[in-house]
């Protein structure tokens, strides 16, 4: 299954529009290594202060509006997401408890599989079910 | 209070630490020991060992060397009270590292990822059966556990365990080295152990749906191993193009069945359906395996060039059909298949015309290989009733249906040759 790791960003990232220091750098980019060389990382960025980015509100008819960063509530904002691919939750929570944080938090939410819901019909369960028991009486 | 603390399953922690670590503890213990089968004995250990006191005194902060401490120590003892292994103890003895405590980043030492390479060549070893090679890699390398490859290939756990077992005394008897093939050996043994990934990414994909999680998780399973692979062989091309033709074909997965579990052909298939994400990838793995031998391909490459061609089209009318024509020419090659030639027929038919196709299939009619097959007469009556040619290609559908063992294609197949009927 897959899950989206949303890193937080926080006053310093996002407002100040700090870099992150060379030692910083150099731990997250170990610990992608990591996760690279594990097979579990599909994929994962780091977004620019939110200064330089923008949002779009739609209202009705009216044209939609495009207004301008930085926003406050910088805790709200994301600084940046990995996709990882992993067996379960708790693999997840095992690696992120790896991640090179000091402070602040992530939130990791769930990527929907539509093969998970979609097809699950009962002649699918059946036939499952029929191939189970094929298995046990070998 | 909702949501302010997960709980924790500690069952389900061990197990997560185990699917991380497991692979490398087994590598890194075999290296010491010289014996792959005590190796992973001694992590199974290990692995009792956490199970027994984590539950009790929560996940240590680095699992990994608590894990490795523990199988040590496991080892010293047995070594003790047998004495026929003086000498491994002797060994383990002067192993400075094993005195270390290793950390988290010593994934990123050299030996260690040697030694994860050299586990993957010896579970994948030929002297090996192909089922046997298949449960060692799930357990040794994808830290899976008895029950759970069991059921992935819907099996007795008992039959498993004693595959692992026979399997673990063959590669003692045969005497089979810890280590990586060099020279002409390597290509030969990497092929194994690439069939042996793609063996078990197609028993996931094969079953293309089901309330069982486990069996289209054998896709992600054979995934993540090539994957794990890519990153200790990067300069292997046929293992980016493995890994190439995995990505894409998954890519397709939320398309390619139906709602009623019926399975969708690629030309239906609803393209927006298809993963960008994945695509993105196995077309990045692609470029990278044709970068590595300047523009030639090897069976998996080829494949996933194939794979590629439809997964860069954005109908199916807009399909390279000339391309896939010439890399099925070129797979064919490389692995001569009267298979192959039916496939490279349709490309052509649908590169230049019906003509083209039905010239190559003509031409296979006579193959022994395809006598029962039942798509050979299939693809041939759709060339006929493209070319006008009804009553030729009326009984080539009935023919095709008589020989599907699929319900659902044999009606299919007399829908079509009930519409040649003028």
């Amino acid at each position: 299954m897959r899950f989206m790791v949303i890193v937080k960003s926080d006053e310093k990232t996002d407002v100040a529009g700090a870099q992150p220091s060379a030692e910083e750098l150099q731990e997250m980019g170990k610990f992608n290594e990591e996760l690279v060389k594990a097979g579990v990382m599909l994929a994962g960025e780091g977004l620019l202060p939110s200064a330089q980015g923008f949002r779009i509100q739609y209202s009705g008819d009216t044209e939609a509006r495009v207004v301008d960063g930085p926003f406050a509530e910088s805790k709200e904002l994301i600084a940046g997401f990995w996709i990882l691919q992993v067996k379960d939750r708790a693999e997840v929570v095992e690696w992120m408890k790896r991640a090179p944080f000091r402070e602040g938090e992530i939130e990791i939410r769930q990527i929907a599989e539509m093969e998970d819901f979609d097809h699950a019909t009962p002649e699918i369960v059946e036939h499952e079910k029929k191939l189970r028991e094929q298995a046990e009486a070998n | 209070m909702v949501g302010v603390t997960a709980t924790a399953d500690p069952r389900s922690a061990i197990d997560a630490v185990w699917r991380i670590e497991s692979a490398r503890l087994i590598a890194g213990l075999a290296r010491m020991t010289r014996d792959v089968g005590l190796a992973e004995e001694l992590a199974q250990d290990a692995l009792v060992a956490a199970l027994e006191q984590w539950p009790e005194s929560g996940v240590p902060r680095n699992p990994g060397a608590w894990l490795m401490t523990t199988a040590k120590r496991r080892a010293v003892d047995t070594f003790r009270r047998n004495e026929r292994y003086d000498r491994k103890l002797g060994e383990i003895g002067r192993e400075q590292e094993f005195e270390e405590e290793p950390d988290f980043t010593a994934g990123l030492d050299d030996h260690i990822e040697d030694d994860l390479l050299r586990l993957v060549f010896t579970a994948c070893h030929p002297v090996l059966s192909t089922e046997a090679r298949v449960a060692l890699t799930l357990k040794m390398i994808g830290g899976l556990q008895t029950h759970e490859i069991a059921r992935a290939f819907l099996a007795k756990e008992t039959a498993i365990a004693q595959r692992i077992v026979r399997a673990k005394k063959t590669l003692g008897d045969a005497k089979v080295p810890f280590e990586v093939p060099e020279g002409a050996d390597r290509v030969a043994r990497l092929s194994s152990v690439l069939e042996v990934i793609y063996l078990i990414f197609n028993e996931g994909y094969s079953a293309t749906a089901g309330e069982d999680w486990m069996r289209p998780a054998l896709c992600e399973e054979a995934l993540r191993l090539g994957r794990i692979l890519a990153g200790l062989m990067p300069k292997e091309p046929e293992v980016h193009g493995l890994v190439a033709l995995m990505e894409i074909q998954v890519s397709r997965s939320a398309a390619r069945v139906g709602p009623n579990g019926e399975p969708v052909l690629l030309l239906d298939q609803d393209r927006t359906k298809w993963n960008r994400l994945l695509i993105g990838r196995g077309l990045a793995a692609l470029d990278l395996a044709e970068s590595l031998t300047g523009g030639a391909f090897g069976v998996y490459a080829a494949q996933a060039a194939i794979a590629a061609c439809h997964a860069r089209a954005r109908t199916g009318e807009e399909t390279d059909w000339g391309r896939i024509a010439v890399l099925y020419e070129g797979l064919g090659t490389l692995n001569p298949s009267p298979v192959i030639e039916l496939n490279r027929a349709v490309a052509l038919s649908m590169a230049v015309g019906p003509e083209a196709g039905l010239e190559v299939v003509d031409k296979l009619t006579s193959e022994p290989a395809l006598k029962s097959y039942h798509l050979l007469p299939s693809v041939r009556g759709d060339f006929l009733a493209k070319l006008g040619r009804l009553d030729e290609a009326r009984a080539e559908f009935e023919r095709a249906a008589e020989m599907t063992g699929n319900d659902r294609e044999r009606t299919l197949l007399l829908n079509r040759a009930a519409e040649c009927t003028p």
